[in-house]
């Protein structure tokens, strides 16, 4: 750690780890519900755990980014965050937010929109927060001695997530209009500018870890985030196939969503290059394991189970079924669960000044959690399968079929348990690394290579 | 060989241009398009009133429309067509979890008035002219 005010990440990700915590036992109540074991249904629905679940993991990725963006721009523009105070408010209310709109759900108090279920009220508590953060970010980046095409891309990044929040919050009489422009943020964020943010992370990380030369990583991370938007914009076209817009979306959605795995694999390809041409053998092992394993995760999840159902031929009978989410689990984990829980193996070292970076459990943490998440794709993916061909081809009811496929969220859950196991040992981890402080300030500045 | 700044012109350039055409192609779906394949002059003031009350209860936590939702609970798009307004009425008027294969839906117990708008939102939803989803089983019986 260079700059003092880069302590704040710390809280943020350790909010980050609370929240991920509390996905996973929503994840398993929807688990055991997909098994038939329902008894919370009165109290906890099914809707009820699936939008805690999936905003949850929203918001503990976006704190995640927060924290990285909060580490990463005072190193890159070589100056003390501009207002720390108000970056710790910003945390704090960022956690308020959250937490009412989790309790909201509980209650029926919610926008039955997947993934944009907070309520049109806390939506503008939502701009306040992230306009503080974006100021904090863009000012400090403004004042800085140096903006760096990392810095940059990362910034766009965040700049245009919050843009893109603004269609969810219109009101639409008509479904069709709903669906379309839902899109607009959710496509629109995972396979485009949240891409610019896992670029920027990516691209740092491997600054750090391997050595390479800072002008050659930042050429390639141009490359990748000109991929992601000349595929991923017009590649929005592979969710209106089928809600009631016109067939030139079938032909532009189509192509263009196939090229989509481009820029995954130019990713999973540039980290193993760079890693490949470092000469810097960097000691934090743990750090190396989850930036690799992030690209190429990544590439698996998103890239190849994205491209599996992604023509129109084959969404026709995937669309909206057990297949969508095999294809959700690995691509969120990979490309953003991942990304976040590499910065902070990689951060906690500078922050807190102890290096547990050789710990068998932390690499332990790495391939259970990874194990864990490849057994749950498998486990959706042959549910979906066994779903479709029944329920799309052969025409048996979905309630029949749901019961034949239970025995596949017994795996499911067996999966989930190896999957909880590692990031458990992930969090101990985090735990025992403690509080970040300013010693670490002065270790750093010793062995600055290290950094 | 690639050097930086052809990497931003490539970057800046595809993206300006790619999200023109996504622009332009938007435009014209919900100027053209949308209005006459959803039946724009049916949307009434029931059927809006039963999209507040889908939203507001968030169905799409457990179901599908359109192919989006949940995966727990069936496809509602074509509900209408298939089970017709007296089923419908008795599943959303129900004061107990309606069950019929063991899994529970939330017991929301609409008065009737609110359950006819759900169904005239159902019934405006099954019109729409979706390029032919959902597929129609193979080989069924
Ligand atoms: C990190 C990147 C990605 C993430 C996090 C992600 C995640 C998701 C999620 C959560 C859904 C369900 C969304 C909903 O129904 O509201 C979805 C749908 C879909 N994704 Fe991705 N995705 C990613 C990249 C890709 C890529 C690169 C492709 C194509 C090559 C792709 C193809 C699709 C398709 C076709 C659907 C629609 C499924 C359906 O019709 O039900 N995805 N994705
Ligand atoms: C113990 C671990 C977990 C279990 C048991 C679990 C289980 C589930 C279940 C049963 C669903 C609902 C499917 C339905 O609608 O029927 C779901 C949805 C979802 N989960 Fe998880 N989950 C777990 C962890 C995770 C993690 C770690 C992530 C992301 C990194 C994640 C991302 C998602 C997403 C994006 C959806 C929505 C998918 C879609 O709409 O297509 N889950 N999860
Ligand atoms: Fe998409």
């Amino acid at each position: 750690m260079k700059y003092k005010s880069q302590k704040v990440a710390y809280w943020f990700f350790a909010l980050s780890m609370l929240l991920l915590v509390l996905q996973i036992v929503y994840g398993f109540i929807m688990g055991f519900a997909h098994m038939g074991f329902d008894g919370l249904h009165s109290i906890i629905p099914f809707n009820t755990a699936r939008a805690v679940h999936i905003n949850l993991l929203v918001v503990w990725l976006l704190s995640g980014f927060m924290g990285a963006a909060y580490y990463i721009i005072p190193e890159e523009a070589e100056i003390e965050l501009v207002n720390v105070k108000l970056a710790y408010i910003q945390l704090i209310t960022l956690a308020l937010v959250g937490v009412t709109a989790i309790v909201g759900f509980h209650f029926n108090i919610w926008e039955g929109r997947k993934f944009l279920e907070i309520p049109r009220q806390l939506d503008w508590l939502v701009v306040v927060n992230v306009l503080t953060f974006l100021g904090i970010i863009l000012t400090t980046l403004f004042k800085g001695k140096k903006r760096t095409t990392t810095s940059l891309v990362l910034t766009m990044g965040l700049v245009f997530a919050a843009l893109l929040y603004l269609p969810g919050m219109i009101w639409f009489d008509n479904q069709t209009m709903d669906s379309f422009f839902r899109w607009w943020v959710v496509h629109l964020w995972v396979e485009g500018v949240w891409e610019l943010i896992m670029g920027g992370i990516l691209a740092f990380l491997l600054i750090k870890i391997t050595g390479v030369d800072r002008e050659v990583i930042e050429k390639w991370l141009y490359v990748i985030v000109g991929l992601t938007f000349i595929s991923g914009i017009l590649g929005t076209g592979h969710h209106y196939y089928y809600i009631g817009v016109g067939k030139v979306w079938l032909i532009v959605g189509g192509i263009f969503s196939a090229l989509e795995p481009l820029a995954f694999l130019g990713m999973a390809l540039f980290a193993i290059a760079m890693y490949r041409k470092g000469e810097k053998k960097h000691p934090n092992k743990i750090a190396l394991n989850w930036t690799l394993g992030t690209a190429i995760v990544s590439f698996v999840g998103a890239g190849l189970l994205g491209l599996a159902h992604t023509l129109p031929q084959v969404n026709m009978y995937t669309h909206g079924t057990l297949v969508t989410a095999m294809h959700g689990h690995l691509a969120f984990w990979g490309a953003y669960g991942m990304i976040v829980l590499a910065f902070i193996s990689y951060a906690m070292p500078n922050l807190t000044g102890r290096k547990l970076y050789d710990s068998n459990r932390g690499i332990l943490a790495f391939w259970l959690s990874n194990i864990g998440m490849l057994g749950m794709t498998v486990a959706f993916g042959v549910a979906g399968v066994a779903q479709v061909y029944l329920e799309r081809k052969v025409g048996i009811e979905f309630g029949e079929v749901q019961k034949e496929i239970q025995v596949h969220f017994f795996i499911l859950v067996i999966c989930a348990t190896l999957f909880t196991t590692g990031i458990s040992l992930f969090i101990y981890e985090f735990i025992k690394y403690g509080r970040p402080s300013d010693e670490a300030l002065i270790v750093a500045a010793d062995t600055n290579t290290t950094n | 060989m690639l050097s930086k700044s052809q990497a931003r012109v490539f970057f800046l350039g595809g993206t300006i241009v790619t999200f023109a055409i996504f622009l332009g192609l938007s435009w014209n779906s919900l100027s053209r398009e949308v209005p006459k394949r959803t039946h724009e002059k049916n949307l009434t003031a029931q059927v809006i009133r039963g999209k507040v009350l889908w939203e507001k209860n968030n169905c799409m936590g457990c179901h599908t429309i359109l192919g989006e939702g949940a995966y727990y609970a069936p496809e509602l798009t074509k509900v209408f067509e298939r089970r017709g307004e007296g089923y419908m009425n008795a599943v959303l008027t129900s004061k107990i979890p309606w069950q019929p294969r063991g899994r529970k839906m939330v017991a929301y117990g609409f008065s009737t008035t609110d359950a006819a708008d759900l169904i005239a939102f159902f019934k405006w939803i099954g019109e729409i002219d979706l390029n032919g989803f959902p597929p129609k089983p193979e080989f069924k019986k």
